[in-house]
């Protein structure tokens, strides 16, 4: 019986998980074909499905791990530009969009993960908050790497500079990546479609991590590292992993994102988009991939459909982010909310006792 | 002359860097939490200050004085509201709630005062001082904010160490348990550090924008988030850490971007900090955690 | 280690003394370690047989925890070697170390408290599960058999304590007791040649400490393996090692034979005439 009960609750989490995705396929998919969904939602679509990727994998990493990072949005930059670039060397070569998107999404992954490995292994020493700020410097230090990056593409091949676009020395081509300005003229190859897939790989990713010898390593050292070390397993080499596990996604996902816009800059991914993520992950309750997703989607959209508040939307936003930690967080709140569940327990044994009396 | 010129900007803004690192490193020593909405109290204190020289005409002083009190009051009030309930929260929680608490200002600022930069005209009114013939000048700007920080540095300095609140602070910091059975009382103690740090913020606020005089919502987070990189450079929760850092960020800030690279100054920054954390994963005057098994 | 070992050879007998191989799993040479001025440990020598139940003993603050902190490398000795099985741990990690066969218990319980009470063990069995991160991930490449080969190792480990109804419990949840042979389960679970047990008996009743005095007794003999336990109840030590060393100041003031220690004037001025006395 209670065997049951503890494989239905994993069973029960991925069922959850892939049920939101396959719902909001079933259901956005044939509005979108109708042309039912306004501009404004349509453009929605693509960025709501990567800001759902980096939820994910920022769980990975701080739900799981229990290591708070502050520069997610780095890694997503590095896939997202690298991304592009791959995209655009090869827009004469592969004719097809979707292969196109797909090996644009596996190299921005691996940049990713190499920036991942990069940064991963002296960040991983540090704790706590001093990894927090670490990860902070570095995607910040990934924010400005980018301002200063040229990168061309002509018939001799790839060029890069790091001073201006015309040191590329571009014969009839114009550059990919425009230092400051970012990638410009991007052929918008993602679709609805292709998000919903990077999802799911995703949930498939993390979910089957999770309840494996890795994920099982993963949550002990987070759980008490010095027992995790005490039954030898290597905390370096676990955490390393699951970082860069998790930077992978983010770079599949900044690519998605990337090739969903003309054009794009690397001010786009700075502190406020690595908060903006860490927001979701933390409000949709950490480990809870289902809650994730959901948080994700509610708090990216609402300051979109927000917009008819205009100017209050981003004020409204901040008030409700305060209220719902105070809710779900403060002491006062937590008795509370006890108080009104022993409540409803009592009242429905009342319910049952009388039902029980009335029918006999 | 110009790496005199260059040294002395360094250290002018290593100096507001510091004074608002003293805010981050105080609350984070007492409340341990990164208070992330500081660097924002910086931007209502400079706007604060800009409103009444410029609507009321005050004197520079009052609205500095001006400025104090109400990033003080606001200090107080973000505290008690938003932080004090969540005492016994996850450290993620009260930080995901400083963010909201940034947010918030940010946006009032945004509805009260527009998104349009105001040019914020210098609160200091003195004559720089020109050395060698005119080849270093050192602007009025420079030399008291590196005064201010001086004096802020000392009066700190011997608030904590020789007042009672000073002692009831650096108790709290060391154990907030213990210090509460010895009969300090706790809330206080964090509500006047958040009030310390607040005044310091409008301080800086007023400072960095004598010196960089584009001032909007948005002015205080990225002296914020340098701000909170120095203190950890220095060893969070050490007052002579945070000035440490502080100084040392602005100084590799402008010898950055006036030897290597503007674009890249900041990217250095960082760099810098990371390297030292690696070498002393503590900060340069941190104390070394050790934990027990 | 022979893994081979793991599965526990059923018996119900207590193992008669001169079955007892006492060739040297563990030996220390001149072990010592200084915090800072302070000398925490040191000229510590000991060996433990490759079957034996030792104890370590010694008034609060003698050094004993230390002993094992430094045995398991989460302190690098100042001065001194130790020996495992003849192989030297020195500048090894303290997951390296668990690896070469030193797993222990903590003072204050340490467990994954978040995981359930069988994922615990798996956690313990993490280096002889054969399962690459690939087939973590994919759920295929033998993905399947591992987690079967864990579930099965882990439930036999734990009805060896009679825990296996406890299996989907969440480890934080259980009783102190419970929590104490889980520890225990857990550190066995990675295949040791020695197992270090941190006070086992703190916090226990009677009747309980008389169960862990079997249940030392049986790990030892049905998993063939070295027990060295630190432990403030004199009737268990007393009753279960066969060698003692007691530790005062960071120094050993004696070693032997339950009967020699009892006897050792110097072990009573230090440790048991105080206890007497504090009676």
């Amino acid at each position: 019986m209670n065997k049951l009960k503890n494989l239905n609750k994993f069973t029960f989490t991925n069922i959850q998980s892939y049920g939101i995705v396959l719902l909001a396929f079933i259901i956005i998919f044939p509005l979108q074909k109708a042309g039912l969904l306004g501009n404004q939602i349509s453009g929605l679509l693509v960025p709501t499905c990567t800001y759902v990727v980096m939820a994910i994998s920022l769980s990975l990493t701080v739900g799981f791990l229990g290591e708070l990072s502050l520069g997610h949005a780095g890694f997503m930059s590095v896939g997202a530009f690298s991304g592009v670039v791959c995209a655009a060397c090869l827009q004469n070569s592969i004719a097809s969009d979707p292969l196109r998107l797909l090996i644009a999404i596996i190299v921005g992954g691996f940049f990713a993960g190499v920036a991942g490995l990069v940064i991963g292994i002296p960040v991983i020493r540090l704790r706590g908050d001093y990894l927090a700020i670490v990860t902070l410097a570095f995607g910040e230090i990934i924010k400005n790497i980018m301002n200063c990056l040229y990168v061309g593409f002509d018939k001799n091949g790839i060029h890069f500079s790091m001073t201006s676009a015309e040191a590329l020395g571009l014969i009839d081509a114009k550059p990919i990546l425009n230092g400051p300005n970012g990638a410009q003229a991007i052929t918008k190859i993602s679709t609805f479609t292709s998000g919903i897939i990077l999802i799911v790989v995703a949930l498939f990713i993390v979910l089957n991590l999770v309840n494996s010898k890795t994920g099982r390593a993963v949550t002990a050292i987070r759980d008490n590292r010095i027992a995790a070390e005490s039954v030898g397993i290597g905390v370096t080499k676990y955490k390393l992993t699951a970082f860069i596990i998790s930077a992978v996604i983010a770079g599949m996902a900044g690519a998605l994102y990337a090739m969903n816009f003309s054009t794009i800059k690397p001010t786009k991914f700075d502190f406020n988009t690595s908060i903006l993520i860490l927001v979701f992950v933390v409000l949709g309750g950490m480990k809870n991939i289902p809650g994730v997703m959901i948080a994700t989607i509610v708090l990216y959209a609402m300051p979109e459909l927000l917009r008819g508040f205009a100017s209050y939307r981003m004020l409204i936003y901040a008030i409700v982010l305060i209220l719902v930690m105070l809710a779900t967080n403060s002491s006062g709140a937590k008795q509370f909310f006890e108080k009104i569940s022993s409540k409803i327990k009592k009242d429905e044994n009342a319910d049952v006792q009388n039902g029980g009396v009335s029918n006999g | 002359m110009t790496f005199l010129s260059n040294l002395i900007n360094g250290i002018s803004l290593g100096s507001v860097y510091a004074i608002i690192a003293l805010g981050y490193t105080m609350v984070y020593g007492i409340a341990k939490m990164l208070n992330f909405a500081h660097g924002d109290v910086i931007m209502v204190g400079a706007y604060i200050s800009f409103c009444a020289t410029t609507y009321l005409n005050l004197p520079p002083i009052v609205s500095v004085v001006l400025a104090m009190i109400v990033c003080t009051v606001l200090g107080v009030l973000i505290e008690g509201l938003a932080y004090k309930p969540l005492r016994k929260a996850t450290s993620l929680a009260v930080l995901i709630t400083a963010i909201g608490v940034s947010y918030f200002l940010q946006n009032v600022a945004l509805l009260i005062w527009g998104s349009n930069p105001k040019t914020f005209s210098s609160m200091i009114h003195l004559g720089s001082v020109s050395l060698f013939d005119n080849k270093l000048i050192i602007t009025a700007e420079s030399i008291v904010t590196v005064l201010a920080c001086i004096v802020i540095m000392i009066a700190l300095t011997v608030f904590t160490k020789k007042s009672k609140m000073g002692k009831a602070m650096r108790a709290v910091s060391e154990d907030k348990d213990a210090a509460e059975l010895m009969g300090i009382n706790v809330n206080v103690t964090i509500s006047v550090t958040f009030a310390i740090g607040s005044a310091l913020a409008a301080i800086a606020g007023v400072l960095l924008c004598s010196a960089y005089p584009v001032l909007q919502p948005t002015t205080g987070s990225m002296p914020g988030i340098k701000a909170f990189t120095a203190a950890v450079f220095g060893g969070i929760g050490s007052i002579p850490g945070a000035m440490l850092g502080g100084i040392l960020l602005g100084i590799i800030e402008i010898f950055s971007k006036s030897y290597i690279s503007t674009q890249l100054a900041d990217a250095i920054v960082f760099a810098v900090l990371i390297i030292v954390l690696l070498v002393k994963p503590t900060g340069i005057l941190g104390k070394k955690i050790t934990e027990k098994v | 280690m022979d893994k081979s070992r793991m599965v526990p050879v059923p018996s119900n007998a207590i193992m008669p003394e001169r079955d007892i191989d006492k060739t040297p799993i563990l030996e220390t040479h001149h072990l010592g370690i200084d915090f800072g001025g302070l000398t925490a440990v040191d000229e510590l020598s000991l060996t433990v047989g490759k079957t034996e139940i030792a104890g370590l003993i010694g008034p609060n603050g003698a050094g004993k925890t230390t002993v094992f902190n430094l045995l398991t490398n989460v302190y690098q000795p100042t001065r001194g070697t130790i020996m495992l099985d003849g192989k030297s741990t020195a500048r090894k990690t303290t997951a390296q170390v668990n690896r070469m066969g030193i797993a222990r218990t903590f003072q204050n319980i340490r467990l994954f408290n978040n995981m359930t009470v069988l994922d615990n063990i798996k956690v313990g069995l993490h280096n002889s599960i054969n399962q690459p991160l690939g087939a973590s991930i994919t759920r295929l490449f033998g993905y399947r058999a591992s987690e079967k080969k864990s579930r099965e190792e882990a439930l036999q480990l734990l009805s060896f304590f009679g825990m296996e109804n406890m299996a989907n419990m969440q480890a934080g949840s259980l009783p102190y007791g419970a929590q104490r042979r889980l520890e225990i389960a857990r550190a066995l679970a990675t295949h040791p040649g020695i197992i270090l047990l941190d006070e086992p008996a703190a916090g226990m009743n009677p009747s309980e400490t008389a169960e862990l005095m079997e249940n030392i007794r049986r790990i030892r003999d049905e998993f063939q393996i070295a027990v060295m336990l630190i432990e403030h109840d004199m009737s268990l030590v007393m009753n279960i090692c066969e060698g003692i060393c007691v530790l005062d100041h960071g120094k050993v003031i004696a070693k032997g034979s339950p009967e020699e220690i009892k006897a050792n004037p110097a072990v009573i001025e230090a440790y048991l005439g105080k206890k007497k006395e504090a009676n």
